[in-house]
């Protein structure tokens, strides 16, 4: 088994009557990237608090880079977070408040200003953070994180509020630090992302672990979809019928219909839509994405 | 626990919280020093039966350069009590504490740390009101025709420093008073606007109605220690009452700091 960034089995937390988390048991192997997907209260955000040290989980074991996590002071110096958007004095600037956490930290405050140049807040180290976009924010969220020059790195939605090249420049820095070396644990909802960086995924739903594993193995396990589209919108209903009838259960979507079946449908819908008059503009066939497989995965 | 004690001064050198906090205590520095000298009186001009004001005679004793700071512990200690309710409780409001526990894990450092820190705001402050009032003392003393002869005695350095010592004292114990709150309710306003209704209005109604309860609120105790104590409240018995709170409330923050999940 190779040495491992997380570790977690069976780890549980409980809220009264409500379970955020429920019996997770996952492992995410030294130096890889890790996507963290599931739907909204699915208990993503807890997970990576227990991690943390910031919950104290209800029942379960864990261990962060091989060290208990009920022992945070023992690992978290090594650990970078962003959790669930960035946090921080409003009054003070993006410089000040990351010197507050490297003095808290015991860390040169020479890294300050390369972090902030290196998240591209360079020139706007000096503004007071309550003049921040809403990307800006999140750009400082992930300079804070990387202060400790951590060996793992824990991010919680880090490209909410980017706009597309910013998105682009944390998939690049995500890559880079990975390659140096670095684990990543990050969760978000943009799945195509996730899909092209992360090398392993654990799934959750409803705070239980639906898959956890290497992404491949996922979505080299899914059936191919194919997708159908009517040359007329009006016949989609009648589309639908048919491919129910041949015994599949079809999504419709962006004027298609999707099927969980490989490119042998082909043929006989073809036959059997032209039997009813309809004529397919197009039929293509196409393993699952991360979306989809999610989707497919969580039912939502 | 040092590293923690940095950060937190960091926090708090703001110019927004520095410079209207200082201003605020010299302003009324400025104006209790003033109204003590307006009003001031020769022991002749005093009613019978009314204690109005200091007198000329009374401001050339030893304590005279001190006196209008030696009064002003409740409002130091007020002014303390908002700056720490909201330094704690805006931790959580601004979602800011999960950041300090990830880089510092152990939250008794933290706390302590940030317990420190606050005693060097308190000493600061109270620094502050004593520079203003005697500074202001000793160019009003002419204006009054007060002799300062002996404002500069060992009595008066002595005095001073005990007077120093207790407000300092009774700040800290104000702005405890305030960062347990802080901690415990989560809301700087919920902190701020109770404990100043209980010290400022609740405390005085219930003195009103309830004559022997004095003998017993937080706020006498802690005016006591700032005041070094007076014939129906004696010093001890503030110090002892005033610890007996803290510990109440400091000791409640501290358990709920160290055990509640950090989930926003």
């Amino acid at each position: 088994m190779p040495p491992l960034a997380i570790s977690v089995s069976d780890l549980s937390k409980i809220y009264g009557e409500q379970t955020a988390v429920s019996h997770a048991t996952f492992d995410v192997p030294l130096g890889s990237v890790c996507g963290f997907v599931g739907p909204n209260g699915s208990g993503k955000t807890t997970t990576i608090r227990m991690l943390l040290g910031l919950i104290t989980p209800t029942g379960g074991t864990g261990t962060v880079l091989g060290e208990d996590i009920r022992s945070p002071e023992k690992y978290l110096a090594k650990v970078g977070a962003m959790i669930e958007g960035p946090a921080f004095y409003p009054m003070l600037s993006g410089r000040e408040n990351l010197k507050v956490l490297a003095d808290l930290g015991g860390f040169p405050h020479d890294r300050v200003d390369s972090l902030l140049k290196k998240v591209g807040l360079g020139e706007r180290g000096s503004s007071k953070f309550k003049t921040y976009s809403l990307g800006m924010k999140q750009r400082l969220g992930i300079a804070a994180a990387l202060l400790p020059q951590p060996q793992l790195l824990i991010l919680d939605e880090p490209t909410n509020g980017l706009d597309p090249s910013g998105i682009q420049e944390i998939r690049e820095l995500i890559k880079e630090l990975a390659e140096a070396g670095t684990s990543v644990f990050v969760s978000s909802h943009i799945l195509a992302e996730l899909e092209m960086i992360s090398e392993y995924l654990v799934m959750l739903r409803k705070g239980k672990v639906i898959f956890a594993g290497k992404t491949q193995d996922l979505l080299g396990n899914q059936k191919p979809i194919t997708s159908v589209k009517p040359e007329y919108q009006v016949d989609l209903n009648k589309l639908v019928e048919i491919v129910k009838n041949l015994g599949y259960e079809p999504r419709v979507e962006n004027g298609a219909v999707h099927i969980p079946v490989g490119a042998e449908i082909g043929a006989v819908l073809n036959r059997s839509a032209f039997e009813v008059g309809i004529t397919l503009a197009a039929i293509t066939t196409s393993q699952p994405t991360l979306e989809e497989t999610f989707f497919e995965m969580t039912g939502e | 626990m040092f590293n923690v004690v940095k950060a937190e001064l960091r926090k708090m050198k703001r110019p927004s919280l520095t410079v209207v906090t200082f201003s605020i205590v010299a302003a009324l520095s400025t104006l209790f020093t003033s109204l003590i000298f307006l009003r001031l009186g020769s022991t002749s001009d005093r009613p019978r039966g009314r204690e109005i004001a200091q007198t000329v005679e009374s401001m050339s004793h030893s304590d005279g350069a001190y006196y209008s700071f030696s009064i002003m512990g409740l409002f130091i200690g007020l002014i303390a009590l908002t700056v720490f309710a909201s330094q704690s409780s805006n931790e959580y409001t601004y979602g800011t504490l999960r950041n300090l526990l990830v880089r510092q894990p152990s939250r008794m450092k933290l706390l302590a740390g940030k317990l420190m820190a606050m005693i060097v705001f308190s000493i600061l402050l109270t620094t502050v009101a004593a520079i203003v009032n005697i500074s202001l003392s000793y160019l009003e003393s002419a204006q009054g025709h007060v002799d300062t002869k002996l404002w500069i005695s060992s009595k008066a350095i002595s005095g001073f420093l005990t007077t120093f010592g207790n407000m300092v004292l009774g700040t800290i114990g104000y702005g405890l008073v305030g960062m347990s709150l802080g901690i415990i309710l989560k809301s700087p306003m919920s902190a701020i606007s109770i404990s100043l209704l209980w010290f400022m209005v609740l405390e005085n109604i219930l003195g009103a109605v309830l004559s022997t309860s004095t003998k017993w609120l937080p706020g006498s105790a802690l005016s006591a220690v700032s005041t070094g104590g007076a014939k129906i409240f004696t010093y001890q018995r503030g110090l002892l009452l005033s610890a007996a709170y803290l510990l109440l409330f400091g000791g409640v923050a501290t358990i709920l700091f160290k055990r509640r999940d950090v989930a926003s």
